[in-house]
């Protein structure tokens, strides 16, 4: 499935100037046998004092860019086209749950794909006995991995209310779960928080949705802005399978993936510091069409 | 010396009286037979021959150095931190040469193992591919820094600088604690821990044979300077700041090696470069010895939370245009559950066993390992896998063994999380001895190491930081909990070389360009200016008042309501003796002192908290008039000690000018301000005598004019005699002749905004005359001096 997708960002400030250094990371990632970007490009207007492109630990794209007394707003573009080549697994490959743990202890290596930096507490994840407890109570005995995710993605997609109003991006797990409340980020994190206790190496996944659905099927929540979900490592043969619990599904073709990290943390779309006075009005806009 | 001096037995004997070793644990002085060791005997014998008065003197002048020269260290309790003296345990603790080369080597070999393990880690990552460590122990960490991998530090080595703590182990033989790899701290307090001691025993160390120190930190800094791209980019020392529990050491060290002071916000990436923010504009620095763990460095791509970093630096050091000492990320080294994999890492990576073993330590993350705590739970301390701290700082989640198996919630952890767990074996620390109330104890000591790469290899500094306990027990060795610190003593069985910081000239005589200042410097200096001025119109109102109290204790004459008036508006109750305010303005000035104490003479310094102490010490001890009156007169003398110091010996640098002209803005306000209220037509009588005495210029003005005050003699003398230093026109003429040598006073030939508002203010006041210097020119000039603070602010400070 192609995609072409536009983001638009941009950060108004009034009648004053504004100086700072921040990470995007913003732009779809290409992901072997999962995701191939065509073509991509990021532009600023105004254009910062330095720019440098790279990537990150995981491999997500990144520009950094510096700007010097910019006035009034700054804004950026991300125009890029996409393929998106999930195939749906015709079998579940996964291992029984309680044969994960061996699979994990088999991986030694440290590289940005394995599942070692997934399984404990990273800055957003902290180990909290209340999802704990929920993550174990959607697992019957004698679950594979795949169907010990899907019942989780599928729980909480049941119990959670979606609701803008609730948490914001500093919100931790454990109020959103007791709130039953939150956006895709805390969705996201509570799945990650719930599956890692369960010894499920889990990650988050930032990205976007598709715009308008295929005829026929309802519209996503999330489509009009940057939208998370979970991957989860489910054994050496079924590997990283993503699953989106704001929506109760198995990411399928709908998806278009920018970055992955242990939480937000790592994959924030901005991060750092924009020093200004006055008020910051911050605005995003997304559009991504099937061709 | 003969034999023959030595004092009786009789005196070692009683000096020794106390000095009980306990069974089963090695003493550095004694040896199993209870014989003082050889290295010792010759020292002991020194101290037997003190009477105790000699002793509590040499006790006493290694105190006063210590308090003269400030030395503290800062203290983290329940509602906030305090400065707390420094506490020395005065006798040192002596090693045999020979045995500190056999340390030496073991540990030289272990800064190169630990090299070899953190280059793979932030490298090809083999160790873990490979099994020789365990890469979700790693992954977990947060001392592993992601940014960073893949990145080989500028000069190819992590490690440039580096600690082991050791014990000695009841069998005689040195272990490792614990490695410091990340920002060791405690070489500073080892420099004064030397000097003191050595002024202690001043007449005993000149012929001790005791190994000098100089030449360590001498190659130490030769070694950091060349790491420089270009000879005019400085060495720094990058601190967390005045609230730090180490800042004296950054400080001082930074004093004593020549090098800048800064903080994170002193510094700013430009492409790809790092730059110091100074009154000049930004100038590059490529080299920092950082006291700042690494996590706070750079808020942008590490510790978002930080506010101690500068966002960039990561890719400063990524772009290879700074080297870091010790890299970023050389922190996962520091990680307790390592210990548990170090020996085995040294056999697969140097071909070799440990020469010095460090303590016995296994991770629970192995079921076998997990089993074998389990079993010996009761002579091990459990702690955490991941925890930096050395095993006696015995951290929040740390416990020993036995009191965790009583409750079975040991048994809980290991089966919900043994991976982030270690077991390590209890450490049984030697004894050294400690003068108590005149006789010598022993008392469980810890022994830390420093070492500095140099071109020719490692340097093992000759001497050390030893940690002393307060009891027998090893367990209270850590300075919150009431332990000390000693000086180590190699002792050499011949003389020794006299080391000192200078090398020898090899070339023609060269004058060092002095540093540039940073802004916050700057900033700081001024404000100091400007605070300490003001402490002192503060003073001069509060005398005058107690002064015309003392005459009508009522309070009715008019001046002082007026004075009260005055008093308000700077924000001080005029009813209190010693007013809150008063000290407020005090504390401001130490607090921006506090920020610049390497740019500051140790005197100063001292001036100004005793200036502090005397005030706070008035305060409630008081009574209003004569009695007021006179203690004002000590506090303004007091700070006139402090300004003459300042402006008597300082070096006419840069900072020296900011402070300066926070003093003549401050001055002028003040004289402005009081020539507003008093020397008016509606002030009431006496008020120009009080202006007059307020201005410090009652003598002047008899002799200049050998009448009565008027307004016109009264503006004259403190508005427009350019001879009277307490006048607006001659703190004028001082910002003029201070901002001429600011940097970009003049930008070819044109004259800097704020050089322009200086000379605007200067040549209003200079050609006036007391008619036309009326209560309009006043407001202006007043408006005047405001913007001028804001010009520097904006100008310097940003």
């Amino acid at each position: 499935m192609f995609y072409d997708v536009t983001l638009r960002m941009s950060c108004k400030f009034g009648e004053h100037t504004a100086s700072g250094r921040q990470i995007l990371r913003v732009t779809p990632k290409a992901l072997a046998g999962r995701q191939r970007v065509i073509a991509c490009a990021v532009d600023f207007q105004p254009r910062p004092a330095e720019r440098s492109d790279g990537q990150d630990f995981f491999g997500n794209v990144l520009v950094e860019a510096a700007y010097r007394n910019v006035w009034r707003e700054i804004a950026f573009v991300v125009n890029a086209r996409v393929s998106r080549t999930i195939e749906a697994a015709a079998l579940d490959l996964s291992p029984r749950l309680d044969a994960l743990g061996e699979a994990v202890e088999r991986h030694w290596g440290l590289g940005p794909q394995s599942p070692l930096h997934f399984t404990g507490p990273s800055i957003r994840i902290q180990p909290d006995d209340a999802i704990a407890r929920y993550g174990r109570d959607q697992v019957r005995p004698g679950m594979t991995v795949f169907e010990a995710v899907q019942a989780v993605n599928n729980a909480l997609f049941r119990d959670m209310q979606f609701d803008a109003d609730a948490t914001d991006v500093d919100t931790p797990a454990s109020i959103a779960f007791a709130h039953r409340r939150g956006v895709c980020q805390d969705f996201t994190h509570i799945m990650i928080t719930a599956l890692r206790s369960l010894g499920i190496p889990a990650g988050y996944v930032s990205g976007l949705l598709r715009t308008k659905p295929p005829e026929g099927t309802a519209r996503l929540e999330g489509a009009d802005a940057m939208h998370a979900w979970v991957m989860a490592w489910c054994g050496e043969d079924a590997g990283w399978i993503e699953l989106d619990p704001t929506n109760g599904i198995v990411v399928a073709n709908e998806h278009i993936l920018v970055a992955i990290g242990r939480d937000y943390s790592d994959v924030a779309p901005v991060s750092g510091v924009l020093k200004t006075t006055g008020a910051q009005e911050i605005e995003q806009a997304v559009d991504v069409v099937a061709l | 010396m003969p034999a023959s001096s030595w004092p009786a037995v009789d005196s070692v004997a009683a000096l020794l009286a106390n000095y009980q070793v306990t069974p089963g644990i090695a003493d550095e002085m004694r040896d199993a037979g209870g014989n003082i060791r050889p290295v010792w005997q010759r020292f002991i014998h020194h101290v037997a021959g003190k009477t105790p008065e000699q002793l509590r003197h040499l006790v006493a002048s290694a105190d006063h150095y210590l308090r003269d020269a400030g030395v503290y260290y800062r203290q983290y309790g329940e509602g906030g931190s305090a400065e707390l003296e420094w506490p020395l345990s005065h006798i040192p603790v002596l090693i045999d040469e020979a045995d500190w080369e056999r340390i030496s080597s073991g540990l030289i070999q272990r800064a190169n193992l630990l090299e070899a393990v953190v280059a793979d880690l932030y490298g090809p990552n083999r160790l873990a591919q490979e099994g020789h460590l365990p890469g979700s122990l790693i992954a977990a960490s947060p001392e592993w820094l992601r940014p960073l991998v893949g990145v080989t530090p500028r000069g190819g080595h992590f490690l440039n600088f580096v600690a082991f703590e050791i014990g000695r182990a009841p069998d005689g033989e040195w272990w490792v604690l614990g490695d410091r790899t990340q920002a060791p701290s405690g070489v500073g307090f080892a420099l004064q821990n030397r000097v003191a001691t050595a002024r202690a025993f001043a007449d005993f160390y000149t012929g001790a044979n005791v190994h000098r120190l100089a030449g360590f930190f001498r190659h130490f800094r030769d070694a950091l300077n060349g790491m420089r791209n270009v000879e005019t980019n400085r060495v720094s020392i990058l601190t967390p700041g005045p609230m730090s529990e180490t800042y004296f050491e950054h400080a001082y060290i930074a004093r004593y090696l020549g090098f800048g002071l800064l903080e994170g916000e002193d510094l700013s990436v430009e492409n790809g470069q790092l730059m110091v923010r100074t009154v000049a504009g930004p100038i590059p620095i490529d080299v920092l010895w950082r006291r700042l763990d690494a996590s706070f460095t750079d808020p942008l791509e590490l510790d978002a939370q930080s506010r101690l970093g500068t966002p960039g630096l990561v890719g400063a050091v990524r772009a290879g245009n700074v080297t870091l000492v010790n890299a970023l990320g050389s922190g996962i080294l520091e990680i307790r559950a390592l210990l548990a994999f170090l020996p085995r890492l040294s056999e697969h990576l140097l071909g070799q066993p440990l020469a010095l073993p460090n303590i016995a330590t296994w991770w629970c993350g192995h079921p076998e390992e997990a089993a074998h705590v389990r079993q010996n739970a009761g002579r091990m301390m459990i702690g955490k896998a991941l925890s930096t701290r050395l095993p006696f700082e015995l951290d929040d989640h740390g416990f020993v063994g036995d009191t965790l198996q009583a409750d079975g919630s040991f048994e809980d952890l290991l089966r919900s999380e043994a991976s982030s767990l270690v077991g390590q074996e209890v450490v049984t620390l030697s004894t050294t001895p400690a003068l108590v109330d005149g006789v010598l104890r022993p008392r469980p000591m810890s022994l830390r190491v420093f070492m500095a790469r140099t071109r020719d290899g490692w340097r093992v500094m000759p001497g050390g930081y030893a940690r002393i306990g307060r009891a027998e027990d090893p367990r209270a060795i850590a300075m919150r909990r009431g332990g000390s610190a000693a000086d180590v003593w190699i002792v050499s069985p011949n003389p020794v070389a006299q080391e000192t910081m200078l090398a020898a000239p090899s070339g023609p005589f060269s004058r060092a360009v002095p540093g540039t200042l940073p802004s916050r410097a700057a900033d700081n200096l001024f404000w100091l200016g400007r605070y300490v001025e003001r402490t002192e119109g503060h003073l001069r109102l509060l005398r005058a008042l107690h002064l015309r109290l003392s005459e009508s204790p009522d309070g009715s004459a008019p001046t002082v309501a007026l004075l009260r008036q005055a008093l308000k508006r700077r924000g001080l109750d005029g009813e209190a003796i010693v007013p809150d305010g008063l000290l407020q303005t005090i504390t401001s000035a130490i607090t921006s002192a506090s920020k610049i104490r390497d740019r500051f003479s140790m005197d100063g310094w001292m001036a100004l908290n005793d200036l502090a102490k005397t005030a706070r010490r008035f305060a409630g001890h008081l009574h209003a008039g004569d009695d007021s009156a006179r203690a004002m007169g000590v506090l303004l003398r007091k700070v006139s000690g402090f300004t003459g110091l300042v402006h008597e010996n300082m070096y006419r640098f840069v900072g020296w000018r900011f402070m300066s002209i926070g003093r003549a803005l401050e001055r002028a306000l003040f004289m402005l301000e009081n020539l507003q209220r008093m020397a008016t037509t509606t002030a009431p009588d006496g008020a120009l005598d009080l202006a007059v005495e307020i201005g410090d210029s009652a003598m002047t003005h008899r002799r200049r004019y050998a009448v009565s005050t008027t307004r016109e003699t009264v503006v004259d003398l403190l508005g427009l005699d350019s001879l009277n230093p307490r006048s607006v026109l001659f703190s004028a003429n001082e910002l003029h002749e201070h901002v001429g040598f600011l940097p970009g006073a003049s930008i070819f030939g044109e004259m800097s905004p704020l050089a322009r508002a200086v000379l605007k203010l200067q040549a209003g006041v200079a050609v006036l005359t007391p008619t036309t210097l009326d209560e309009e020119a006043l407001a202006t000039m007043r408006d005047q001096a405001g913007q001028i603070s804001d010009l520097i602010s904006t100008t310097y400070f940003r």
